[in-house]
């Protein structure tokens, strides 16, 4: 098939300290044919989408590089015609709709405002486009603004603004990042439809390997701004040869099978961090000396894909085995160390969750799971106790827990304690480490500061920060150091239970990973945990048993690996259904 | 910098029913405004008729005022009275010259009134008009003097911006502009236009400066914004991104700080009617105020408060509309 | 994945950050300026402020370096004494309206429900009158005193000033680490004054800059329109009022209490300036 589109040596770099945040990234892409460009954050993939339009954010150059589509290069053009061919000949669909559609200008006008002809004509036109991406194309709709839109419809829609001229190349920037599973399985759907129907390319940018899995027929895997591994998606994803990719995908929960996660150790450099060598040397398990001397080439590796890595013969003969999980003895006859029992909250008059019960053995991991909309948090904010207006009855250890959290005793409260979502909100930022540690070791041992401070260290050991960060502020830390922190927080106070809400959501897969295995260790420690998640393929890592929330009920509960792999309720099925699988990860050996 | 940060609340879709709860709210807010000012000049603790007579005045006297403004009577009726004078019109008689309140006050709230409406209808496009400039010209030459002279107008209570504007046309520096802006009773007060001029471009100048500085702000917050960068890339013409998608949005932003703007030009005109001896309710209070006439006081500042809180109220809407986005 | 808004600096070194800018050392300045002149100004006045000493406006010269006042007192000794009692005045004011809007905007924002509604209706009626009218309502039944007005300035400041802080303290009072704290049942002083304040301390930096500007151009403005400071006290605002009518034969009682009165302003507002930029730099907003 003759290529489409062919970029080469596109290179971007910051204009204040010339180090480049996109290194020599080319590929070629044929007609119809859909390119999934993966990373972790700050691997550069916004970036080279943006580039592949000629756009570069303040603050950077596109410094050298060819982004042919159609037989036009676009990097070489002047301004004026390059304006014309954005658009026309390559579009670009958003990361977060929600802020890139303008909140004043009507659906009509931003649809056809590209197109350059008379609207009644360009209104016509984009009809049917509406129609494809399932939206209506009614002109009540038209004349809507986007904040009366649904998330799901604001990506659609914008969608179909990007097709709407006609272009020979679409550019997605993690189009569904944010969105529930089962709209996400819809916009992919609906991607790959039209890539089909209308014989155009598509750069589809994700931090998620199942996402690009499903979607791409060759992947690229970026790291540091480089190039690792590129190559059809099947054998980037079953037989990668780059270390990175590898890596990458033994960090990926699945939820059709449990393994353990093996996260990557150290972290992603920064822009102009990386030294001589191969930049991912410092946290690679093949490493030898001559990696951090040579910097590799991107040359045909022994498994079929191009690959930067000088050990890739090496590598590709260590077998990719996930490390087997000990079996789990099965819930003893114990009773509950927490239950709910008909619980029932309203959210400003509006009843939120409908008769929520179930209950946690000793030792488990319950996994409470829901999409947006289920009532998860708040179910998380009344088990916290700081949801007022809720009935029914809450036990911990066969004693009634009271509502509200002021009202609950401090034994209980020193043993529940709580993990939550956002990495940047779970700890105050203007205390140190060690001081948002020492403040619940006063509350409820009354120690003083030497003991504190020993004890505080004692924690961020178990949870892997090195003592020489207790020093530190939230904001020098990065997000999985967070979290960690604020599971260090948790421990200090001697929990026999801990609630995640959401507490791995926000973090890069390779730090979930790492945080999926402390939990693990925390639970084969003896403490029991309720974790709060959207995302199926965590529960099958870690819960023993699960509830299913739709709608503010319950619509399914048993253990982990009955509902996830023989589920009873359609709503289940459905989200099972949704939730994207990375193809042919190995079994792992029992 | 908004000298009334205003409180932005989340709600879905403010529509209808909410701004009749708003306006609704408002109502009351002002019938409160006037309990509170009745209570503060009539039924204060002391006595209100030995205040305005001052301390010389003999027993005879003082009784007789009470009884004139009925203070001898239990302090709901009075409200009562006063309240429902309010709505009719009948504010009762100047205490200095018998004259009825409404007589003296009216031709003063015609001459406030043009002057700050001349002062808005000036303020609201220049605002735009600069803020936009300076914002598509940042850190040229004229931006930069707009921001510093805008940092250094803002600081200064009006009264000195005013007697530097006088020293500057008004005496043997130009003067070629009148420095007192007596307009003579009966007169309309754009039969002198001349007369006009300093005091307009007092607020003006204010107003302009702190408006157009927040209109620099919000465009340049748009000119950043996300859904610019989309424009781009979709491959739009300047002017249409700039006029279509940053203007309108930096337009609304900026709204709410236009109603505050009203509001501050209302106590602006306060002062710069006493600057330049312009008759308005400004110097109808301040010369009420040293007379300890009751009457005429209590209905300058009933109506310099709706006017305040009604631009209040109108920022908020605007607020609660433009942050529901 | 949206960028968060986090708060990362103490105020301290928002503070420090912001004294390292240029206008703000200019402001400094111009600042330390008038601060000398209304600290050792009475020490070099020759002629007390409220005697009259010669003729009616006369010109400048060897005897009246800035001339003399519509009365024929010292210019140059009424002004370098009229400024101490505005100084005083504008910091109680700026003072006590922080103070009070504070514990409003806190404790609307902390208990929320209906003491929220209660009280922020409340400031909406005090909101209503315009600051001026405000004094001056008060003023004209109270009598004049010093300490009277600055303290209803004071007053009056306080509604814009909860509003910002019931503003800035809500995203910190929903928090998770405030929830973390609440749900462990730490004491509410604590959470206030060691979880929440510490969150706020910028927008509170910026508010009481601001405040202090407003405050001075408030207090001169009614010392001017004869409400503040009474005659015969020298005063920078009352000798700009006295002398308006000489201002075409005698400029300088004029314009020289309107040159302190800018410089200090103008000081002020720079480094007001300033903080509230570092601020808006660290917390990543503007």
């Amino acid at each position: 098939m003759a290529a489409e589109v062919e970029v080469s040596g596109v290179t971007v770099t910051v204009e204040a300290t010339g180090s480049d945040i996109v290194k020599d990234v080319g590929f070629t892409l044929g007609r119809g044919e859909v390119m999934g460009v993966v990373g972790e954050s700050g691997s550069g993939k916004s970036t080279l989408a943006l580039a592949l339009l000629g756009f570069a954010r303040k603050g950077a150059t596109i410094t050298a590089g060819r982004v042919v589509v159609d037989g036009v290069d676009l990097l070489s053009l002047p301004e004026g015609r390059l304006r014309r061919e954005r658009g026309s000949r390559v579009a670009y669909v958003p990361q977060d709709p929600a802020t890139a559609l303008n909140p004043s200008l009507s659906l009509a006008t931003q649809l056809t405002e590209g197109l350059r002809l008379p609207r009644r004509e360009a209104l016509s036109r984009v009809r049917p486009l509406l129609e494809a991406v399932g939206l209506p194309d009614d002109g009540a709709f038209l004349r809507r603004r986007p904040r009366q839109l649904s998330g799901g419809q604001q990506q659609r829609l914008a969608i179909a603004t990007a097709i709407a001229a006609g272009p020979r190349l679409i550019v997605l920037d993690e189009p569904t990042t944010g969105l529930d599973v089962s709209t996400q399985a819809r916009v992919l759907e609906l991607v790959r439809g039209l890539c089909r129907a209308h014989d155009m390319a598509a750069i589809y940018v994700s931090h998620d390997l199942a996402v690009v899995a499903d979607v791409a027929d060759h992947v690229t895997v970026m790291y540091g701004g480089e190039v690792v591994e590129r190559g059809t998606d099947r054998d980037v994803l079953t037989r990668a040869a780059h270390p990175y990719t590898r890596a990458l995908l033994a960090a990926v929960p699945s939820a059709t099978h449990r393994h353990a996660l093996v996260p990557i150790p150290g972290r992603a450099p920064g822009v102009g961090e990386s030294g001589r060598g191969c930049g991912f040397a410092p946290r690679c398990e093949h490493v030898v000396t001559a990696c951090e001397r040579t910097r590799p080439e991107l040359v045909p590796g022994p498994s079929g894909t191009l690959t930067r890595c000088l050990r890739a013969d090496e590598v590709v003969g260590t077998p990719r085995i996930p490390p087997r999980l000990t079996a789990k003895p099965a819930a003893s006859g114990e009773p509950d160390v927490f239950s709910v029992a008909g619980l029932n909250a309203a959210h400003g008059g509006r009843q939120i969750l409908f008769d929520v019960s179930f209950g946690l053995a000793r030792g488990e991991c319950l996994a409470v799971v829901g999409e947006s909309g289920s009532g998860k948090t708040t179910m998380s904010r009344c088990l916290v106790g700081l949801h007022e207006e809720q009935d029914g009855t809450l036990a911990f250890e066969g004693r009634p827990v009271p509502a509200a959290a002021a009202r609950r005793d401090n034994e209980i409260r020193r043993q529940v304690q709580y993990v939550f979502q956002n990495p940047y909100g779970s700890l105050n930022p203007h205390r140190s480490v060690e001081s948002s540690l020492i403040v619940p070791l006063r509350h409820y041992f009354g120690v003083g500061a030497r003991e504190g401070a020993k004890r505080a260290r004692e924690a961020l050991e178990r949870v892997g920060i090195p003592s020489r960060l207790a020093g530190r502020h939230p904001a020098e830390l990065s997000g999985g150091q967070r979290q960690r922190v604020a599971i260090a927080r948790a421990l200090v106070c001697e929990p026999k239970l801990l609630i995640c809400d959401e507490a791995t959501s926000a973090l890069d897969v390779s730090v979930q990973a790492s945080l999926v295995e402390l939990l693990r260790s925390l639970l084969a420690d003896g403490l029991s945990m309720l974790f709060v998640t959207h995302d199926l393929a965590v529960v099958r890592s870690i819960a023993d048993t699960v509830v299913v929330l739709s709608r503010g009920r319950v619509v399914e509960s048993g253990a982990a690996d009955d509902v996830l792999s023989r589920p009873a309720h359609s709503y289940t099925r459905s989200l099972l259904a949704a939730t994207l699988e990375v193809p042919g990860a190995p079994e792992p050996v029992v | 910098m908004s000298r009334f940060a205003t409180s932005v609340s989340r709600r879905a879709t403010p529509g209808i029913p909410w701004l009749v709860r708003r306006i609704l709210a408002g109502v009351l807010v002002l019938f409160l405004v006037s309990v509170l000012l009745f209570l503060v000049t009539q039924a204060l603790p002391g006595d209100v008729a030995r205040i305005i007579l001052g301390k010389d005045a003999t027993a005879e006297q003082v009784a007789g005022l009470r009884q004139r403004l009925g203070l001898d009577r239990p302090v709901v009726v009075q409200y009562w009275h006063w309240l429902s004078g309010v709505c009719t019109g009948e504010l009762g008689n100047s205490l200095q010259n018998g004259e009825p309140v409404a007589g003296v006050i009216g031709p003063r709230m015609l001459n406030s009134f043009a002057l700050g409406l001349i002062s808005m209808v000036l303020i609201l496009p220049l605002s735009v008009l600069i803020g936009v400039f300076t914002a598509c010209h940042r850190d040229s030459v004229p931006d930069r003097v707009f921001v510093a002279v805008s940092s250094l107008f803002t600081a200064l209570p009006t009264f000195v911006v005013g007697m530097l504007l006088i020293a500057f046309f008004a005496t043997s520096a130009l003067g070629v502009l009148p420095g007192v802006s007596n307009i003579p009773p009966g007169d309309l007060p754009w039969w002198h236009p001349a007369e006009l001029v300093l005091p307009v471009t007092t607020l003006t100048l204010m107003g302009v400066l702190y408006l157009g500085r927040l209109v620099r702000a919000s465009f340049i917050d748009a000119m950043n914004s996300e859904y610019v960068e989309m424009a781009l890339l979709k491959g739009l013409g300047d002017r249409r991104v700039l006029f279509r998608h940053a203007l309108p949005n930096a337009v609304a932003a900026s709204l709410p700080a236009a109603g505050l703007v009203a509001a501050v030009t209302i106590t602006g005109v306060v002062v710069v009617e006493y600057v330049y001896s312009y008759p308005g309710l400004g110097t109808g209070l301040v010369g009420a105020v040293n007379a300890h006439d009751l009457p005429v006081m209590q209905a300058c500042v009933l109506i310099l408060a709706t006017a305040y809180y009604l631009f209040n109220v109108l920022a908020d809407i605007f607020a609660v509309m433009g942050g529901s986005r | 994945m949206k960028k968060r808004v986090v708060p990362t600096e103490s105020g301290l070194s928002v503070l420090g950050g912001a004294i390292r800018t240029g206008r703000a050392r200019l402001g400094l300045v111009l600042l330390a300026v008038v601060a000398l002149v209304i600290v050792f100004g009475p020490l070099f006045a020759r002629h007390a402020p409220d005697v009259i000493v010669g003729r009616p406006f006369e010109e400048p010269g060897a005897r009246f370096p800035l001339g003399t006042d519509l009365l024929g007192r010292d210019v140059l000794s009424r002004l370098l004494r009229g400024g101490l009692d505005l100084t005083w005045m504008a910091i109680l004011a700026a003072g006590l309206g922080v103070f009070l809007g504070c514990l409003v905007g806190f404790t609307a924002a902390y208990r929320g429900g209906a003491v929220d509604t209660f009280l922020m209706r409340a400031m909406d009626i005090l909101l209503s009158f315009p600051e001026i009218v405000f004094v001056l309502l008060f003023v004209s039944m109270l009598g004049r005193s010093t300490l009277l007005t600055a303290v209803l300035v004071g007053v009056a400041f306080v509604p814009g000033v909860s509003r910002v802080m019931r503003g800035a303290a809500l995203p910190v009072l929903g928090s998770e680490y405030v929830l973390w704290a609440k749900a462990n049942g730490l004491p509410t002083r604590h959470l206030l004054l060691r979880e929440v304040l510490p969150g706020v301390t910028s927008p509170l930096m910026v508010e009481t800059g601001m405040r202090l500007v407003w405050a001075i151009g408030a207090i001169a403005s009614l010392s001017y329109l004869g409400f503040g400071i009474a005659p015969p006290a020298a005063d920078w605002g009352l000798m700009v009022g006295e002398n308006q009518d000489g201002l075409p034969i005698a400029p300088l009682p004029v314009l020289a209490p309107i040159v302190l009165i800018l410089l200090l302003a103008l000081g002020g507002n720079l480094v007001a300036e300033s903080v509230a930029r570092t601020v808006g730099r660290t917390e990543g907003k503007g």
